[in-house]
Parts: structure tokens; sequence; C-alpha cells
């Protein structure tokens, strides 16, 4: 094994030289930092390209054709509501795992008193997780969760259940848009340790291609929509 | 990774008379090609993307110096590091360098195909460090001993009955009495295992389908979960992923990935697509605390700027194995390469040397189907071609087999003299073959005739057919 920057410049000038290229190529260079820079567009699928009503209806179709199980609520109090009667229903113990998210704390918890609201990382022995998600791809039915204290991406995948909130004016119709509002928050050329797009409940078909849920993130996935 | 030698007729054979193989791989014929039709036919713009995707891959690769410049720098500015790897040995050690620097015992793994590869797993194990596949298919190959036997499905081969015989020897300690009759009671075993594995693994290793210059994301595509487990709950996370896996910008990202599931598994999108960005940041509550990239090489630069660059575009999705009437017949692991089917077929003699996978690119019927729903657009059957007439001009060939070659070449070029050669052959296999039309037995044909009859010719070449044909038009 060469030394590492010796490993580095032989990977790279044998690049150069397959390519027939020079290191100081002005010409290439531009192309490339123009391009990161611009970042420009492909081509956004028709799917993709819909009225606010239209991302809502498509985001709903898709995650649910994908094995989510969607709710568009009305008030946040129908939100809390909701959430109470997905665990109640799931014969699951009234607590839920969640990260320091204001837009999630400010829902009215009151309206639930008994669920016990535990904060941070999950762990292993939690069963339900409630996350936000910053944006949403209506063209597949794609949630968009960014790590961080607000969300922490544990929460995506250790619990059984899942539960994710977006709001309606945060569904998006392609994913170039839903980066766009990413690089909004994050800057340009910047993104959170992890952004995690989701798109239904964990599922394989490994075995005899049989589909499961459950392999190993949450068995289910369940979205709320609030206006 | 193993050698792809001469034992490919061999295992070829036994592939066929394998019964159990063979009910397995219906279901790439019935599952994966109809499912991915469907997903295309819902997305119009599907032929657009595609000529897109490959313009996406074609500026990257001729700029693919540049770009991992680009991207190196990012992971450094966030306090990761990237570590360039010639060989498939460099690799190993780095990893393992890297596993023992953050005092790992256990370690994690996601689904990646340049581990296999570079034969990661057996390289840890045998330095004492235990390796745990996560991905379920991976998983199993694994306990078993085995490589995957298709890219995107590893245990196509194998049945629920032989999975659960596997996990009754592997898993000790549960009751024996206990149920493993349906893939769901084998998904939650599986799953229950694993958990216990990703919560006490020091460090975790994950593939990657891109990487991005743009933002130093690495980005993985999977259904089940194991990516995003593998990258969050260890302290320490190495990428592993060659050279060839970057791409621009998340708009190039966002194209590829359209192609890539609908061409895989025929879904619109996979579950899960994650995009890890180095390591946990100041408020982070979980996440690693130390991120490493190993950027493989072995053998990719020297494809560059040759006729093997197309190959480089490859975002493996596997449908030229699910569409390779030979990877139907014959399933993946009698290629003997971690990498079957057409797209294998093409990779392996330019990792290892055409000298250990001769056989590989004559695998094929040179029907075009690879090449026809390949995403990326890799003319896979002409670069198969080129791999042959490297092959037979290294003069490796068999003497005989060169010997006729010469001598029909030296007619074939000679049209006075073939014409009438062939005028007279014909009539005389004709003939021989006694009005069946067919030969059942040749010799030096016995690899033909063996399997199946040989056509005889009708009785006129098509020289003379046409000759004749023509004077009939003037008369």
């Amino acid at each position: 094994m060469s030394a590492p920057d010796e490993a580095r410049a032989i990977v790279l000038a044998r690049i150069r030289s397959a390519l027939g290229v020079a290191t100081l190529d002005r010409a290439r260079r531009s192309a490339v930092a123009r391009r990161l820079e611009r970042h420009p567009r492909g081509t956004i699928p028709a799917q993709a390209v819909q009225s606010p009503a239209g991302c809502i209806a498509r985001l709903s179709e898709m995650l649910t054709k994908q094995g989510a199980e969607v709710a568009r609520v009305a008030t946040p109090e129908d939100a809390v509501h909701a959430i109470a009667s997905y665990l109640s229903s799931n014969n699951l113990p009234p607590r839920l795992r969640m990260g320091s998210d204001l837009r999630l704390a400010a829902l009215p918890w009151r309206e639930a008193w008994d669920i016990g609201r535990v904060f941070g990382r999950a762990e292993p022995t939690d069963k339900a997780c409630l996350s936000r998600a910053l944006v949403a791809a209506a063209e597949t039915g794609t949630l968009f969760l960014a790590s961080g204290a607000e969300n922490p991406t544990t929460l995506n995948f250790l619990p059984e259940i899942h539960m994710v909130l977006i709001r309606a004016s945060d569904i998006v119709g392609s994913y170039e848009e839903a980066w766009g509002r990413l690089r909004g928050v994050y800057g340009e050329r910047s993104l959170p340790r992890s952004v995690n797009l989701i798109s239904g409940p964990s599922r394989t078909a490994d075995i005899e291609q049989t589909i499961v849920r459950g392999a190993h993130g949450p068995r289910r996935l369940f979205v709320l929509i609030l206006p | 990774m193993k050698d792809a030698t001469d034992s490919f007729k061999r295992s070829v054979a036994e592939a066929l008379a394998d019964t159990e193989l063979q009910r397995a791989l219906q279901n790439v014929k019935s599952g994966f090609i109809v499912k991915s039709a469907a997903a295309k036919a819902k997305l119009p713009e599907f032929g657009t993307l595609r000529a897109e995707a490959r313009a996406i891959k074609d500026h990257t690769l001729t700029h693919l110096d540049l770009y991992l410049e680009a991207y190196e720098r990012k992971v450094v500015e966030s306090g990761g590091q990237v570590h360039f790897a010639e060989t498939a040995a460099d690799a190993r050690d780095i990893v393992l360098k890297l596993c023992r620097e953050h005092g790992a015992k256990l370690v994690v793994k996601g689904k990646s195909m340049v581990s296999e590869e570079i034969g990661l797993n057996a390289h840890l194990q045998a330095a004492g460090i235990e390796a745990v596949e996560t991905d379920l298919g991976e998983y199993i190959v694994q306990l078993r001993g085995e490589t995957p036997s298709h890219i995107i499905a590893p245990v196509i081969h194998l049945n629920k009955e032989t999975i659960a015989a596997d996990f009754r020897r592997a898993h000790r300690g549960r009751p024996t009495s206990r149920r493993l009759n349906d893939p769901q009671d084998l998904v939650a075993e599986a799953r229950a295992v694993l958990r216990e594995k990703f919560l006490a693994a020091d460090v975790g290793i994950t593939g990657a389908n891109l990487l991005l210059a743009e933002t130093r994301s690495s980005v993985i595509v999977t259904s089940e979960g194991p990516g995003p487990l593998t990258s969050t709950l260890p302290r320490t996370h190495i990428v592993i992923a060659s050279i060839a896996k970057i791409v621009p910008t998340l708009e190039d990202a966002c194209t590829i990935l359209r192609l890539l599931a609908r061409s895989a598994t025929g879904q619109e999108i996979t579950t899960y697509t994650t995009f890890a960005t180095g390591p946990r940041r100041g408020d982070d509550p979980d996440g690693p605390t130390a991120y490493h990239v190993v950027l493989v090489d072995n053998g990719r630069s020297e494809m560059l700027g040759g006729v093997f660059q197309d190959m480089l575009r490859c975002i493996r999705c596997g449908a030229c194995l699910n569409h390779c009437p030979v990877y139907g017949a014959i399933g993946g692991h009698a290629y003997g390469s971690v990498y079957p089917g057409p797209m294998g077929a093409v990779l392996t003699p330019a990792l290892q040397g055409i000298d250990h996978a001769r056989d590989l690119p004559n695998a094929s019927s040179f029907c075009g189907r690879c090449e026809e729903v390949c995403p990326m657009s890799i003319p896979l059957p002409s670069m198969m071609r080129a791999w042959r007439e490297r092959d037979f001009a290294q003069g490796k060939r068999s003497r005989i087999g060169r010997l006729a070659f010469k001598v029909w070449a030296f007619a074939a070029k000679r049209p006075r003299l073939y014409h009438p050669l062939a005028g007279m052959s014909v009539p005389l296999l004709a003939r021989l073959a006694g009005g069946r039309g067919h030969f059942n037995r040749l010799p030096f044909a016995k690899a033909w005739t063996g399997t199946r009859d040989l056509p005889a010719p009708e009785g006129k070449t098509f020289q003379q057919l046409y000759a004749k044909a023509r004077r009939r038009h003037r008369q």
C-alpha cells in the first residue's frame, strides 16, 4: 500500500493520462466550476408539475400506494387527535418520541393529555416516533427529513411506527423543487448531516420476491398532512 | 474477488441441472421485467431522462479528475477524510487500518458491491474483526458463505425453506420449535438479530449509489433501511465507493434516481434514499462522529478514454441481468464473478484481466436486450465483442480453432474461391443430413449437438439463389 498522498496522486495522474488531459486545463476547470455553481436542471416529468391541490393529492396517492397511511387533518387539534387514536387503535402505549422541532412542540398537546412525550434521539425501546418533514415531493410520494436536534435521524428508522407531519405548504411537485427548499434553509453546496427521502414503510422482497413490511426500519408509516 | 476462469462451463452445466435455481429464475422474469416495464410506461419522459443521464455521466467521466478533487475538498472541509485506493488490496488494507484505528470489534455493513469486489469481509474476519452484512439478502448470502447471485437481489437463487434451515443453524439460542415457515417469520427473525448488531457495532460501512461533488453527499437507495441505520448508529461511518460513482450536483442525482428504481425493481422510487453528508454536526443528537470515504480505482482509471469507458456509466440497476437470456438460464453464480450478467461480462475482464474471465464475454446470445433496457445506454454487446477481439488477438484460443478461422478467412476474402467451395459443400451437408433437415451429432461440433440439433443447409447457397432470382427477373 502506497502512502495516502501518493495513492491519490497516482489515481488522479492515471485518470488524466487515460483521458489525455493536462492538469491545468482552464476550460475544463471552469466547466466543472460552472456546473457546480449553477446546478442546471434536467427534464422534470410532467407528473411532477401540479397545482398545490394536485401536489397534495398526488403525494397522498403515491404514499398510500407505497404502503403508508395518510391522514389529511383540518386543524392542529385534529392532528393531535389523529396521533392519539392511531396509537390507541394499534394497541400502543400512549408514549411518543420526538425531537425539538418547534412546529411539533406548538401542536395543542393538551388535547391528548395522556400522551407522554419524550424528547431526543430514539432509543431501541421506542415504539412510536413523530418527526416533521421539511418538504415533500409529490411526484413519487417522497418525504424529505433533515437530521438535527429538531428531528433526529434515529426517529426515522428505529421505531416500529413512524409518524411524520408535513404542512400542505411544504408539499412541492418535483425533487428539484424540494432540493431548492433545502438550499434555501441550509445554503448553497451545503446539506445537513443526513437527508432521508422516505416514500413508505420499510420493506423487503429479498425472499422469494415476496414483499414483507418492516425489514429494518418502521413497519408502518403514518403521514399527517396539515394545512 | 474470485477468479472467473475456466470453471465457467462446468458451473453452467450445474446451473442448468439445478431445478431449484431454475424455478427461482422464473421469478426474475415474472417479477422485475413486468414491473419495470409498467413503471417505465407510467413515465413518458423516460427516454429523455435516459439521454440526459447518459450525458451527465459522460460529462462527469471526461472531467473525473476535477470532480474527484472538488468532492474531496468538500469532504475534508467538513471534517471527513478521503482515502484513494489504487487496487483492491489497497482498499482492503485502508478499511482495515481505519477499523483498527477506531478500535472496531464489530462492523456492520450496508449493501456494497465494491466491497464484494475487493473481498472486504474475509479480510476483516482474518484480522479478527466481525463484519456483518445487514441487507437481508447479503446477510443470508454471508451466512451461507456464498456471493450474491444478483446485484440487487442477492438471494434470488434460494427458497424460503433453505433460508429457514440456514437461520436455524446460525441463530443459536432461539427455541428450536419456533415458526420459520413464511418470509414474514424469516424477516422478523433477521430484523431482531441484526438490530442487536446495529446497536453494538463500532463502525458502519456503506457503499454508495452516487457521490455528489456539489454537497459531498453519498447517496444510498434501499427498501429495507440497512444503509441509513449503518450510517447513523455506529460511531464511525466509512463509505466505500468506486471512483466512477461521482456525479456533479443534486439535480444530476434527481435525473439518475428517476431511472434507477424503475429500471431495477420497477418501483417508482425506492423506499429510502439517504443523502449522508459527513460526520455529526454541533447540535446533532445522533450520527457518527468520524467519517471516512475510500475511493476505489481497481482498474477503472484505465477504462477511461477507451472503448470500455462507457461501462463506467453503469448505475448497477441490474436491468441487463434481468433481461438477459443467458443470465435467465444460468443465474448469477455460474459467472464466477461478483458482477454477473452482461454488465459483469464487460466489467469483470476489465477488473481482473481478460486472461481470468475469457468465457464471460462469450456468454452472450448478442440479442441486444441488455443495451436496449440499460438506463445509461451502455453498448454492452459491442463491448463484449471488443473483449472477444482482444482475447483472440492475445492468441490464447485453441490451435485448431485458430487454424479453422484462418482457413475460413483465407477463403472468405477470395469470392472466386469461396463461392464454388460453398456451392459444393452446402448440398453435400444437406445430403449428409439425409432429409431430416438437421444433425443430431456432428464431429467437431459436439458442444453444440450435445444439447441441441444443428440445422442442416437446405441445398443452395444464398449466392446461388440470388443469381437464379436475378436471372428470372431479367427474363
